[in-house]
């Protein structure tokens, strides 16, 4: 089997530097560019599983090449972005980003968040039903069981359940959300989105303190894996 | 900081408009004026003089020079008009009136340019006092900062410098080691330059709290997972289910738990208990951090929020920005941090600031 391909676009050459190394001597294929021009072209002659964004590029702003590569690029594209910038990784998120990591980050998790990501390209996953680690959720049935115990869910907790684990290893911002399973105009009602989120690792987890399944990303959304 | 010091400076000697000025001013004179007018047959015509002197004199006190000038001109007609006989003419009949007249108007004009001359020296005290101020926190912050950012910049080159140049000679032990020191400088740095971002934040006023509703005992929870995995002491926190929802601003108070966590850390022997409590007590937000470590000294509590204050003989590795920044975050939310001694020993931080609260996630059903 061929390596899997990725794309860095980022203008710092000791990142890429360091992304390089990380991720060759991890069996990924890596292609890189300074530029999101550059980018761009590398990334339509030569499609690649994934892609490392910079989004503080100096020619085009990271979030425009995002725009223009979402256009016609479906698969995940990771954003790198510093770190304190809210609004920078959610505008980031609400044009297509899959994920996010804020420099300085660990290789770790780089890793993990690449696995997560490109698992989610070719996720084997049907419309009906879903697995994640130790847990089957039976989408047309409205059935999720964990170690094939049925769990009890609430039909807002199972409907929340769904949306996040359709979009596995996917950082999906609160107005997202909210937007989704109460509809337009309900944006802002955050405090039912915490209750919810609450209870339904107080069930899916094994331990609601240290999520394994739900991940919140801090002031901007939350991560199903 | 130079900013925010100039700024506070003008909003103190500009208190009032320059309109607003006007407008006091020539109320300040009017109502003497008035005043006077109707006991002038008391007092007489001349004493009228003195007291409106005496306006001009307070209005020169508080105001810039156009509206001291203009209360200084209109007092001089307006003396002249309805008080100097005859009255209401501009006319004066006497000769020693028209000196008279002559003569308050000056001392009018004098009066107010010699009290603002005096108002202008002692802004330049000030603002010299100001920037001596301003220079002896950039030499504290210079000289704290070169040394913390240095220290662990050269732990890194001098560990790099090791590993490149005595691969052979170097254990494995060693060079583990080595790399854990590179590990810990990088973390160190970054949290050095996370602080002075934070801290510029606070002191440009660029702070604009993002109010959000939150689950504190998440936060909780998180900011423990989030900490370097080498310390040595136990953390206890046991989720509050008696908890509402807050709304504040996730953000500072993520670091706000992060930094007491930290210094918790920092300034504990090893194996000691640390211990979160959250609480929701009368509208306000209560979470407090306390150990069993060896405590403060009671002297000492008082400074400990401070900029840059370090407790004299510790160990190097804060840069006196954390606390700061806690307390700074705390007040943006309305709230204040406390800082006791343990009957029991150790050290206990509270912070306590007003939040809305839902108890929206007490209720079973949907």
């Amino acid at each position: 089997m061929s390596k899997t391909e990725i794309l860095i676009i980022d203008d710092e050459p000791q990142i890429r530097k360091l992304l390089e190394i990380t991720l060759e001597s991890n069996d990924y294929k890596v292609w890189q560019a300074e530029t999101g021009k550059a980018g761009i072209i590398l990334a339509a002659n030569h499609p690649p599983e994934l892609i490392l964004l910079d989004i503080g590029l100096p020619d085009k702003s990271g979030h425009e090449i995002l725009k223009e590569l979402r256009t016609w690029y479906n698969k995940s594209i990771i954003i790198l972005s510093v770190q304190n910038n809210e609004a920078d990784i959610v505008s980031a998120l609400d044009n297509g980003a899959t994920d996010y990591l804020t420099k300085p980050f660990r290789s770790a998790e780089l890793l993990a968040r690449i696995r997560s990501a490109i698992r989610r390209n070719q996720s084997t996953n049907t419309e009906n039903k879903i697995i994640c680690g130790d847990l089957e959720i039976d989408i047309a049935a409205r059935v999720v069981t964990k170690l094939n115990d049925v769990l009890k869910l609430t039909a807002t907790e199972f409907n929340i359940l769904v949306l996040l684990a359709k979009n596995e290893g996917r950082v999906l911002t609160h107005q997202f959300i909210l937007k989704e399973i109460w509809g337009v105009g309900s944006q802002t009602e955050t405090q039912y989105l915490r209750v919810f989120i609450g209870t339904l690792r107080k069930k899916i987890e094994t331990n609601p303190n240290q999520p394994q399944h739900i991940f919140t990303e801090s002031g901007v959304g939350y991560r199903f894996v | 900081m130079t900013n925010a010091g100039t700024k506070l400076n003008l909003v103190n000697t500009r208190k009032y408009s320059l309109l607003n000025q006007y407008f006091i001013s020539i109320s300040l004179v009017l109502l003497t004026s008035v005043a006077c007018y109707f006991s002038s047959q008391f007092i007489g015509y001349r004493t009228v003089a003195l007291l409106l002197l005496v306006t001009v004199s307070i209005v020169a006190m508080l105001f810039d020079i156009l509206p001291v000038l203009s209360a200084a001109l209109l007092s001089a007609l307006i003396w002249n008009f309805f008080f100097i006989p005859p009255i209401f003419t501009f006319h004066i009949e006497s000769a020693e009136d028209l000196l008279m007249f002559l003569l308050y108007f000056f001392i009018a004009m004098v009066n107010a340019v010699l009290t603002i001359k005096i108002r202008r020296e002692e802004a330049k005290v000030r603002d010299k006092e100001e920037k001596e101020n301003i220079i002896k926190l950039y030499n504290t912050l210079l000289n704290s900062l070169s040394h913390e950012l240095r220290t662990p910049i050269s732990t890194i080159i001098g560990a790099v410098d090791n590993l490149k140049d005595n691969k052979e000679k170097l254990s494995i032990t060693n060079q583990t080691e080595l790399l854990n020191q590179i590990e810990i400088a990088g973390t160190r740095l970054n949290r050095q330059v996370e602080n002075l971002l934070n801290m510029s934040r606070l002191e440009t006023g660029m702070l604009k709290l993002n109010l959000d509703w939150c689950d504190t005992n998440e936060l909780i929870n998180s900011v423990i997972q989030k900490l370097p995995i080498s310390y040595k002491q136990t953390i206890i926190f046991e989720p509050n289910e008696n908890l509402p929802l807050f709304k504040f601003d996730r953000g500072l108070i993520e670091q706000v738990l992060q930094n007491l966590l930290h210094n918790a850390i920092n300034y504990t022997p090893e194996n000691s208990i640390i211990t979160i409590v959250a609480t929701h007590q009368s509208g306000a937000c209560v979470i407090s951090v306390s150990d069993n470590g060896k405590g403060i000294p009671e002297a000492e509590l008082d400074y400990l929020f401070d900029k840059f204050y370090r407790l004299p003989q510790t160990k190097t590795g804060g840069s006196g920005l954390g606390l700061s920044i806690v307390k700074g975050y705390i007040e943006a939310h309305n709230g204040i941090v406390k800082v006791e001694n343990n009957t029991t020993g150790g050290v206990k931080f509270i912070v306590e600031f007003p939040a809305e609260a839902s108890y929206l996630n007490n209720l079973k059903n949907e």
